[in-house]
């Protein structure tokens, strides 16, 4: 338990993905300009996440692992999540239409998506049990719905500002997620000392 | 058996089992979809504003193919030419459909008025309404900040001279600026050719004339002017009926501070 809830944390403060390890930058900077798109962009980023690692860590750990064939982790990754994430968009089409309606158009961009597959991957470096996993998946998911949410409301606040001519735009909005980024170096050690 | 050939199959059935789990999920998640609805969507522009009435272009479709007697002339943005192609795919008469356009009712520029304050805060029409009674001398006046020109979809408004112009051959009488502006200055018009009041200002004639020189003063000549009782003061503020209007444009003349325009006119002589 006490696992699970460190995991948790270093995974949504510490570890954030896309400001400390840096995956998942281009939902980031496309999806976060406005709060509603922000937010179920990220819920679809935790579902599909936490269901990619139930089929990644099986598939790694009783089919790669005892053949040898741990070189095949990438390319057999995606090719499961991609196949994963079209069926979870079909099944919602079909039985949750409102459902799909609001998420179903980020579901084609999670396909290929760096942090869904990064974190599949840090699963099976990290030598994670299968709940741990679980639980390292959802708090990456988290961690990617924190990030996003603070940035589309920095963002808001940029767009109303008066930005020098040279500065509008991406440049003033990457300097603003670099700041982002090094506000979250600020939780290094904290997880430790709230565990130990 | 060596490693890579277990490799080889295991990816190989791998992927057969998941294209046929897929395979059988298309079919089995199969949604049927109305191929009327799917074609009326196609020629709709897909820009969702909502002029018609509906929440997007989606729900318009499907209300169109769906439900008895919603008008297929609804979408402006499209025009007559979405409107006839709907009427195709649907197998139902053309009804002619009359172009909207949005205008502004307000006249004063930086010529006519004056700013009495010097707002140091977020570039907004919204904001500054919000917080004071807006930075014109008329109190009605255009903020002249451009709510309207970041909400128009279709770059049809630009703020010139501290006042918002509408490029009528841009405009698609959508109707979002209406709902834009904090002074609810803009109004949409059928038609061509109409004649209209320049000016929201309730304020008394007097109040109206110190802070603009081209507001109306309530001085009851257009009312005079007119043979066919179109228009009124209504708070001190005159107001043409187009149902009455017969756009002769004789109240045009008489109006001693020139508000009452014709559209497609140039605001500003």
């Amino acid at each position: 338990m006490k696992e699970m809830a460190f995991i948790l944390t270093s995974m949504v403060l510490v570890d954030n993905l896309v400001l400390t390890k840096f995956l998942g930058i281009c939902p980031f900077l496309g999806v976060s300009k406005k709060m509603d798109s922000a937010l179920g962009m990220s819920y679809a980023v935790i579902a599909v996440m936490v269901l990619a690692t139930a089929a990644t860590w099986p598939i790694y750990n009783y089919l790669l692992a005892p053949f040898g064939l741990e070189y095949l982790e990438t390319i057999l990754f995606i090719l499961v999540i991609a196949a994963l994430v079209q069926m979870i968009e079909m099944g919602l089409k079909k039985y949750a239409p409102s459902l799909h309606k609001s998420l179903g158009v980020y579901l084609p961009l999670i396909t290929t998506n760096c942090a869904v597959l990064g974190i599949a991957i840090l699963n099976i470096d990290n030598g994670y049990s299968f709940v741990n996993s679980l639980v390292n998946a959802f708090g990456g998911g988290v961690g990617f719905l924190v990030a996003l949410v603070l940035f589309s409301g920095v963002r808001r606040q940029i767009e109303r500002s008066n930005i020098p001519l040279a500065f509008r735009g991406i440049p003033a909005t990457m300097i603003a997620a670099s700041i982002l980024a090094m506000a979250f170096m600020g939780f290094t050690g904290i997880v430790e000392g709230m565990f130990l | 058996m060596p490693g890579w050939l277990i490799g080889i199959i295991s990816v190989a059935l791998l992927g057969l089992l998941l294209g046929v789990v897929l395979t059988v999920a298309a079919k089995l998640f199969k949604v049927k979809s109305n191929p009327l609805t799917d074609k009326v969507r196609e020629e709709l522009p897909g820009i969702n504003c909502g002029a018609c009435g509906y929440v997007g272009c989606d729900s318009y479709a499907e209300a169109l193919t769906k439900q008895e007697g919603v008008e297929p002339n609804l979408c402006t943005p499209g025009g007559e030419s979405v409107a006839r192609k709907i009427c195709e795919i649907l197998d139902i008469p053309f009804s002619q459909m009359l172009a909207k356009h949005a205008v502004l009712r307000c006249a004063g520029s930086l010529d006519h008025t004056t700013y009495v304050m010097d707002w140091q805060s977020v570039n907004s029409c919204a904001a500054n309404k919000t917080f004071y009674r807006g930075r014109s001398s008329c109190y009605q006046a255009c903020l002249g900040y451009g709510d309207c020109v970041l909400a128009c979809p279709f770059d049809a408004i630009q703020i010139v001279n501290g006042i918002a112009v509408v490029n009528r051959n841009r405009c698609t009488g959508c109707g979002i600026c209406v709902d834009v502006c904090p002074n609810n200055l803009f109004m949409l018009t059928t038609g061509e050719d109409l004649v209209y009041v320049a000016c929201s200002s309730h304020a008394k004639g007097k109040d109206t004339r110190k802070g603009c020189t081209t507001g109306c003063i309530a001085c009851n000549r257009c009312v005079k002017a007119c043979k066919f009782d179109a228009i009124t003061i209504n708070h001190n503020l005159a107001v043409i009926d187009q149902g009455k209007c017969t756009q002769c444009g004789d109240c045009i003349p008489v109006c001693p501070v020139k508000i009452i325009k014709r559209i497609g006119v140039p605001c500003d002589d």
